[in-house]
């Protein structure tokens, strides 16, 4: 399962940076969330999926599933969601004022 | 144009509720069981967020006047002193420590500071999160 | 009492605590309340005089990084000790004048905030011992130097001369740095008074003389030698007490204090002597050359001060000698040169103080201070005149003040050089004194300049004739000077026995016997005697021609100058700087990342390469079900067809999409906190990429040419392919256990038994709390960006 997993998310990055690369503003938006969870399903695949119960303690059980990669993709999930929501809102404040969201548009005057 | 949501409202009213339930019940939960701040902040935010969309922003502010900025400072904060709480006592900054202790009506109960320190977490999520969505919305 | 740490951080502290007495419409000068710093570290430094006299130093010692065994070690003996009387007496007088110079309107917090935080800074240089120390509080000499001269920082000169300086002394600062790293090198040690002893077997070391170029570096560009003094004259635009104090008195001298505080360690090297006396001796000729051009009297102490520093550069450099192998340390030649220069040091102080303080009063009562508005102010302005002439004669080196002692024993230094006969002296060393000589005529002239063409002749001007004696205050701090210019020519041996013998010692650790003779302003029609009535003679004949004289500087093409050489190469770099950045700053997001991208592919994939690292095996992994297989087709499906649509709806959702399938696949993975957020977090997302769709538009019809779509997929390809490579050589030849054990403890260890949340509450509790305080940096991000661009009006985009 490992392997598979590995896979999808190897697809996913190739995703990801296909619409980072691209220049519209929701699509490199929507690249950087693609990205995540892509890592997010590295990250489980590399601690594995070995273990007969989930990370919580109990009396009938003696293996867990590894619970580290667990809670930094906890971790990780929480700060995302902040960063697409600023990414979000940066998007859109620039679109009202550059009236456009094309990035290669954007590209501001040079400054002396 | 009028937008006919009756069905939304009537059913929003009953579920933000439940939701509310829920996401106290995963606060405390968070212990032993799956749950814990950062979810019962999320379930907290989203039962908010329900209502903004079921209702306009004036009737959410008339009916919930809290200052989220100020929430999720709270909540930064408590998650701050907790961390220094174990300073007083002499032990690393963050140190958690936890007892058992005989509530009397509910029995032998594990009492925690990690509580505290998921209170501040979870404060902190629902008022960012809020804000957030309050500050778009108030754009439009 | 005070320790000698607390002493260096007294300035320190009280910087700080200046923003918050200082008001604007303060009753009280805020100067009084700073005053109070330098005159009680003057009163605990003059303590410490009788046992130092004895030779003894003191040391202390706070642990402050001791893992890599950086202590803040102080460490007072002669030399620093004489250092440190000059900062804060010299500063206390200048506080004192800045009290009566600068008055209300002028921003005063932040004046005596910089000014105090320079004289910490200072103190830490001459008293620290550890090579790391010292240099950072080098840097904060140079930070505060740059803040000083910027006061003004309205005015573009002001503005010009912080640059300049700022550049030309962290510069040296940096090859100083490098100069202490390599002596670490070579002795392992940062402690300057271990290097020492550890320094002579090693004098052989490839690094020995590189080190030694690099810290001279330092010292010249901090102490304004040639060709580093371009810096000087233009940090003049500072406010006079500044000037007094800096860029006269202390900061300048810092480089000296670093050539004497090495002098035990690279004494005695063929390379330090040329370097630093041939340097010092053309600085001091320069100097004084340029000094005589000048019709801005501020301008022209500071070639002159340029030109002292030279001198005093140089007897150090001639003391030196007495270091080399075949001299024997007790031969009073060349170590009376160190104490000349520590002499000069001190009497270069005390008339230079003078003398710019009454140029500062000159600028201050009459509004200007070029020479060729002024005249006459004698009848005007006695008691500015008298400390005028006293400072003036003494820098020319005549008698009855000190500078005249000094000056006698620094041509009695040159002119014994040529009686060593090593590194082919004996016939170079003829040119020491002829040097020295010529400049000192130059000196007689500038200073002449400086009383005659202020004081005598006649008022040039209508204003000249109504002005008026300075106030009793703003005369005090030059006058004490004065005074003590005309009591250490009396009392010449008190200052000497006191203060400047125990410094010798310390320069000359294994000098034994006290054989030095005091000093004498009287001792006979030596050779010295006649240089300096040559020197007055021929000195007033060119006076005499003075505007003729003028001519030989036209000699001298402008293009030509360092000055010149500094500008053109600052705007050099500037457009270096600029074309290479423009040529890969394109301006576009995409240019970007595929930097990144490509970079990445390559240098990952071809180490992969490499080193042959890639490995695959199927063994360990678990069983695929039937559930994992369609979750993981969905996903695929739904990554391409993101790429392909169109509508920003379609993509919106299909990231929710694979969002939730991710979520059933952490169901999956038995991970239930992960599924319960990730289903929350993403219908909260998808809610947020709809109200941001409201905002923006639709996506046009408009798709980028092909070749461009298929460089963006060639990379995009490229960077899955390497990315899925490594993840499987990974998985497949696992090098380490995991350390997950550790946690399935949690009962136990923290009383949960839910093991991600006590991971995330309790073991790695610091994390969770950054991540708060990340979460609410964004949310407080998230909301000002949208409400202060609403108060500020859409049209300021761009300020231009």
């Amino acid at each position: 399962m490992e392997t598979l997993i590995i896979i999808v998310a190897g697809i996913l990055v190739t995703v990801a940076v296909y619409l980072l690369l691209s220049k519209n503003v929701i699509r490199v938006i929507l690249g950087t969330a693609v990205l995540t969870h892509a890592v997010h399903l590295l990250i489980m695949a590399m601690g594995g999926f070995k273990g007969d119960s989930v990370p919580i303690v109990s009396q009938k059980e003696t293996s867990f599933v590894d619970a580290l990669p667990q809670a930094l993709i906890l971790t990780s999930i929480v700060i995302s969601f902040a960063v697409t929501a600023f990414f979000l809102v940066l998007a859109y404040q620039t679109y009202k004022y550059t009236k456009t969201d094309d990035l290669s548009e954007m590209r501001g005057v040079d400054h002396e | 144009m009028k937008i006919n949501d009756l069905i939304l409202r009537s059913v929003t009213k009953l579920i933000v509720f439940i939701i509310l339930t829920l996401a106290i019940y995963l606060f405390f939960s968070g212990h032993n069981a799956p749950g814990g701040g950062f979810i019962g902040g999320l379930v907290l935010a989203s039962a908010i967020v329900l209502l903004l969309l079921t209702y306009d922003i004036e009737t959410f502010k008339y009916s919930i006047p809290f200052d989220f900025k100020i929430v999720a400072a709270i909540g930064s904060l408590i998650v701050l002193l907790t961390g220094m709480g174990a300073v007083l006592f002499g032990k690393p900054f963050l140190t958690q420590s936890f007892a058992t202790i005989n509530i009397p009506f509910i029995g032998l109960r594990e009492i925690s500071t990690v509580t505290f320190f998921e209170l501040g977490v979870a404060l902190a999520v629902v008022g960012v999160v809020i804000t957030i969505i309050l500050s778009i919305s108030e754009d439009v | 009492m005070l320790t000698l740490n607390m002493a260096i951080f007294l300035p320190f502290l009280a910087s700080l605590l200046i923003p918050f007495i200082y008001r604007r419409h303060f009753k009280i000068h805020i100067g009084w309340f700073v005053l109070i710093v330098p005159v009680i570290l003057f009163i605990t430094l003059i303590t410490y005089l009788p046992q130092i006299k004895q030779g003894d130093s003191f040391t202390e010692t706070l642990n402050w990084i001791p893992t890599f065994n950086i202590n803040l070690t102080s460490y007072i003996d002669g030399l620093s000790l004489i250092f440190g009387l000059l900062i804060t007496g010299i500063g206390a007088l200048v506080v004192f004048y800045s009290i009566f110079y600068l008055d209300f309107s002028e921003n005063l917090g932040h004046f005596y905030t910089y000014l105090l935080l320079f004289m910490g800074s200072m103190l830490g240089v001459v008293f620290s011992d550890h090579m790391m120390i010292l240099y950072a509080f080098w840097e904060l000499t140079s930070i505060s130097s740059f803040l000083l001269i910027a006061f003004w920082y309205q005015r573009k000169g002001s503005r010009y001369g912080a640059k300049k300086s700022l550049l030309i002394t962290v510069f040296g600062g940096l090859g100083m740095l490098i100069g202490f790293l390599m002596l670490y090198q070579i002795t392992g040690t940062f402690s300057i008074r271990e290097t020492f002893e550890l320094i002579i077997p090693l004098k052989e070391h490839i690094l020995f003389t590189p080190a030694l170029i690099l810290i001279l570096l330092g010292a010249f560009t901090k102490s304004a030698q040639f060709p580093f003094h371009i810096w000087l004259p233009d940090a003049m635009e500072a406010p006079t007490p500044v000037s007094a104090y800096l860029h006269s008195a202390t900061m300048v001298k810092a480089g000296i204090y670093i050539v004497a505080r090495f002098t035990p360690i690279f004494g005695g090297d063929a390379v330090w002597f040329y370097a630093v006396s041939i340097t010092g001796l053309i600085t001091l000729f320069w100097g004084a050359f340029s000094a005589i051009r000048e019709t801005d009297l501020k301008a022209l102490l500071a070639y002159s001060t340029i030109s002292q520093l030279g001198l005093v550069m140089s007897l150090f450099g001639v003391s030196s000698l007495s270091l080399h192998p075949t001299i024997t340390i007790n031969e009073v030649l060349y170590t009376q040169a160190a104490f000349a220069a520590l002499f000069h040091l001190v009497n270069h102080s005390t008339f230079k103080g003078a003398l710019f303080m009454v140029v500062g009063i000159l600028d201050f009562k009459i509004g200007t201070r070029d020479i060729r508005r002024l005249g006459g102010l004698m009848l005007f302005m006695p008691i500015s005149f008298s400390i005028a002439l006293i400072g003036s004669f003494s820098m020319a080196g005549l008698p009855p003040f000190n500078g005249f002692l000094s000056k006698e024993m620094f041509f009695q230094a040159m002119l014994s050089v040529n009686e060593f006969d090593f590194f082919s002296l004996n016939t170079i060393g003829v040119l020491f004194p002829i040097i020295a000589w010529i400049a000192s005529v130059f000196t007689f002239i500038y200073s002449m300049i400086i009383v005659f063409k202020t004081f005598l002749g006649k008022p040039k001007e209508k204003k000249l004739s109504q002005a008026k004696e300075a106030s009793f205050g703003m005369l005090l701090a030059p006058s004490i000077l004065a005074i003590f210019i005309f009591l250490i020519f009396i009392f010449p041996n008190v200052l000497a026995d006191n203060i400047l013998k125990p410094a010798v010692f310390n320069i000359y650790p294994n000098l034994e016997n006290n054989y030095f003779e005091p000093i004498k302003a009287w001792h006979g029609f030596n050779t010295e005697l006649f240089m300096t009535m040559g020197v007055v003679v021929i000195g007033t004949v060119i006076f005499a021609f003075y505007r003729r004289w003028n001519i030989v500087y036209k000699l001298f093409p402008k293009f030509l100058s360092f000055d010149a050489l500094y500008n053109n190469s600052l705007i050099f770099f500037d457009r270096l700087a600029k074309n290479t950045t423009s040529k890969y700053m394109t301006g576009y997001l995409r240019h970007y990342f595929q930097y990144v991208f490509i970079t990445f592919t390559l240098l990952v994939g071809f180490t992969l390469f490499k080193l042959n690292a890639f490995s695959f095996s199927l063994t360990g992994d678990e069983p695929i079900g039937i559930f994992e297989w369609i979750l993981a087709i969905t996903i695929i499906i739904a990554g391409i067809s993101m790429i392909i649509t169109s509508s920003r709806l379609t993509a919106i959702v299909i990231n929710g999409y694979i969002g939730f399938t991710i979520a059933l696949f952490f169901v999956l993975f038995r991970a239930p906190d992960l599924a319960l957020t990730q289903v929350v977090i993403e219908t909260v997302t998808t809610a947020l990429f709809l109200l941001a769709l409201y905002f923006l538009p639709r996506w046009e019809e408009k798709r980028a040419p092909v070749r461009e779509r298929r460089q963006n997929f060639i990379i995009a390809a490229s960077v899955g392919l390497v990315f899925t490579l490594v993840a499987l050589s990974v998985k497949s030849g696992r090098l380490f256990t995991s350390i997950s054990s550790f946690f399935e403890d949690s009962d136990e260890k923290a009383g949960a038994a839910n093991i991600v949340n006590t991971i995330l509450g309790d073991f790695r509790a610091f994390d969770t709390m950054l991540e708060v305080i990340v979460l609410f940096i964004a949310g407080i991000g998230v909301f000002t960006l949208i409400k202060a661009n609403k108060k500020r009006g859409a049209h300021n985009l761009e300020d231009k």
